[in-house]
């Protein structure tokens, strides 16, 4: 199948478009009572109320804001722009620059979110387009087991199972992750980074040594820890892409693949793009993890294997002991975490948006 | 995707929102105050601060628990400054910090405040040098230049001249520190910068200072676990935790040029060094005893001169009396060195300024 036929198969169903779902009208016996006085009333409080709490939930961001905003006042005065291209966290000397820690968040949310969403992916696939029942089908006919009925629920059981095994991910406590991450992720990965930066050191991604804590080890525990998110929303956003869809793509003869690859996923792509946002969201913000696995030190280096230092981790661990102007300067830091997360969720609902209104004529 | 628009986008900015503001309870915990709860005569004391004498001080609480049932005392060890923070703003009725408190934050105390050195202890390099020697000789130079990030590898000459004949490894030495701010820093930091003036003009001393090349991990725990998992890594930790978790610690220059073990005779020696002054406060930053470990602080419990009910004194004082006869046995299985006889009989007395 060429890509202008599978375009052309897409094309179709842009034409065809709400023919398959009308509404389905409840078939009620008091359908023609009118809504008592109370029923009203009901309604209405109900509606004021949701109102209330959703307006709440937007003016207490303002408040977040607002708040640590004016707190951070004082060394946005004193120290200006320059807090966030210096390197040095000092609070002996009341030195601050953030710029290790900007560079780390993103570098390690990046990496970590490019894991996660090669594997969140591939999981949302294999669940959602029934590569596990096939096999199990395989073999049950293999072992001449198909005839029993009660086994034919065992492939949709089982792909459930596995589905809500990767959700229980989400479940783990961060500081169980950094845990984890010290005892076995560093020990796995610290000699094929060491015999990388030995070998191809002059790479510079390969330009340290892996010690310790570092980069790759908590990009990897942080890809584990956006798994759930980007799996299960994109697992939902293929199990949605219209049945029609599907059949047109198979109809005109796609392989398994091509409809996969060049219809389904692309399709689906805003509900998988969500999921990225969502996982990238949550990997700036992870905080005790990274606190224990990056390393904690002011650098800014290519190298996977380097220590780094996150914003998060920065602010977790100086609260604590942080006098007067410390925490002044920490606010300064929450603030710019505050920035870059929102930043990256409003370019990702505004790419959302575009992709949506591109589309729309598949629902 | 309308869905993906429409509730996870808020749902994010909320989670943002309730993220910041668990971060905003971080900052200040509070405490509810002293107040007796339970039966009438029940009394409930609040402390918080250092973690480093954590364990001792939560052992002597419970057995005076058992003593005296009707007496309560929760302490927190949320670290020496969140210590001195929620003294200063009167929300506990003690606090404990490692780094005694400077004449400044004493004067932001309108109630006066009485030190009280309750028990010392050590701090040890503990490192991680598989097939490494059995014991690890460090002189001062190897050390601060270790820290510096000056020395590098296991096998440097600084480090081998002071242990001829140890096979050292051409291992990458791997520093590690503690992340957060914490009294164990400031102790090891300020021993530091006693004996070199690099150090002095560089990092310098405090609670959390610049690491020219560390590594960091959160708390004790994180540097055990650090250097525990990173073959060549060398870390500052508190004698007590390094015991209990059998972590191989160095053998370290005294001032007097003697390489000495950390433990409770060279523990006593380096306190023997030091003369407390009237307001019980002196930093031991680099002890002149012959068989002195060099690097040992005090710790100390922050009080209040003057309390509103009376009762809450005397049944703290009688809490810090139990502390400085009964409580000292328990020092040395934890890893703490007992206070000598002079300094029980000081304390004893600077606890009659307390009413």
């Amino acid at each position: 199948m060429t890509p202008r036929e599978l375009g052309a198969a897409r094309s179709i169903f842009h034409l065809g478009g709400h023919s398959g779902d009308e509404e389905v009208v409840p078939a009620r016996a008091e359908i023609s009572q009118p809504p008592s006085a109370i029923e009203i009333a009901a309604d209405r409080i109900f509606r004021r109320c949701t109102l209330a709490v959703a307006w709440f939930t937007i003016i207490l961001v303002f408040c977040v804001i607002i708040s640590i905003g004016r707190q951070a006042m004082p060394s946005i005065r004193s120290y200006g722009l320059g807090f966030l291209s210096g390197t040095t966290w000092d609070s002996n000397r009341a030195r601050f620059g953030i710029l290790p820690a900007i560079v780390g968040t993103l570098y390690s949310s990046i990496l970590g979110l490019a894991i996660g969403t090669v594997f969140g992916l591939a999981i949302a696939i294999f669940l959602s387009e029934g590569f596990l029942s096939s096999g199990l089908d395989t073999v049950l006919g293999f072992l001449r087991l198909s005839q029993y009925s009660w086994l034919n629920s065992l492939p949709g059981r089982t792909e459930n199972l596995l589905k809500i095994t990767i959700e229980l991910l989400a479940a783990i406590p961060s500081v169980v992750y950094g845990l984890w991450g010290i005892f076995v992720v560093i020990p796995f990965v610290r000699p094929p980074a060491n015999w990388l930066h030995a070998h191809l050191g002059w790479i510079p991604i390969f330009g340290t040594g892996l010690s310790g804590p570092g980069l790759l080890p908590a990009s990897i525990v942080l890809a584990i820890m956006v798994l759930p998110t980007i799996s299960a929303i994109s697992r939902d956003a293929l199990v949605a892409v219209p049945p029609k869809l599907r059949e047109a793509a198979f109809g005109m003869g796609a392989t398994r693949w091509e409809a996969i690859l060049a219809i389904f996923v692309p399709t689906a792509a805003t509900g998988i793009f969500g999921a990225i946002i969502l996982g990238f969201g949550r990997a700036l913000g992870e905080t005790m993890a990274l606190a224990m696995l990056a390393g904690n030190a002011n650098v800014i280096s290519w190298s996977l294997f380097s220590p780094a230092n996150t914003l998060a981790a920065l602010l977790a661990n100086h609260f604590p002991e942080a006098d007067q102007i410390e925490v002044g300067a920490l606010m300064y830091v929450a603030l710019v975490l505050l920035a870059i997360t929102l930043v990256v969720n409003i370019v990702g609902t505004l790419i959302l948006q575009r992709a949506d209104a591109g589309l729309k004529g598949l629902r | 995707m309308r869905i993906v628009r429409n509730v996870l986008l808020p749902i994010a900015i909320a989670l943002i929102g309730v993220g910041l503001a668990t971060f905003g309870s971080l900052a200040e915990p509070r405490l509810g105050s002293g107040a007796p709860i339970g039966a009438a005569d029940a009394i409930t004391l609040q402390g918080t601060g250092a973690t480093f004498p954590a364990p001792l001080y939560q052992k002597w609480f419970t057995e005076y628990n058992k003593a005296h049932p009707d007496v309560q005392i929760n302490y927190q060890a949320l670290g020496s400054g969140a210590g001195i923070k929620q003294f200063q703003k009167n929300l506990v009725d003690f606090a404990a910090s490692d780094a005694a408190m400077t004449d400044e934050e004493m004067a932001a105390v309108k109630d006066g405040v009485v030190l009280l050195p309750m028990t010392a202890g050590a701090i040890v390099l503990a490192y991680n040098l598989p097939d490494g020697p059995r014991e690890l000789r460090l002189s001062r130079e190897a050390y601060v230049g270790i820290f510096l990030g000056k020395i590098t590898q296991w096998n440097d000459p600084a480090i081998l001249k002071a242990n001829p004949g140890a096979k050292l490894p051409e291992t990458k030495i791997t520093v590690v520190v503690r992340s957060d701010g914490s009294g164990t820093t400031f102790v090891f930091t300020s021993h530091l910068s006693a004996i070199s003036d690099a150090w002095k003009n560089g990092p310098g001393a405090g609670k959390s200072v610049n690491f020219p090349a560390a590594v960091a991990g959160k708390g004790n725990p994180g540097v055990t676990a650090l250097i525990k998992e990173t073959p060549g890594a060398i870390g500052y930790v508190e004698y007590g935790y390094a015991m209990q978790t059998k972590m191989p610690m160095a053998t370290l220059q005294n001032k007097r040029g003697k390489y000495v073990k950390a433990g409770l005779a060279t523990g006593k020696d380096a306190l023997a060094s030091v003369q407390l002054p009237v307001n019980l406060r002196a930093w031991i930053t680099d002890p002149t005893g012959a068989d002195a470990y060099p690097i040992v602080t005090y710790t100390w419990l922050l009080c209040y001169k003057k309390y509103k009910d009376p009762k809450t004194a005397a049944t703290l004082k009688s809490v810090i009396q139990y502390g400085l006869t009964q409580g000292q046995s328990f020092s040395v299985d934890l890893g703490y060195i007992p206070l000598p006889a002079n300094v029980v009989d000081a304390v004893s007395q600077a606890l009659k300024q307390i009413s």
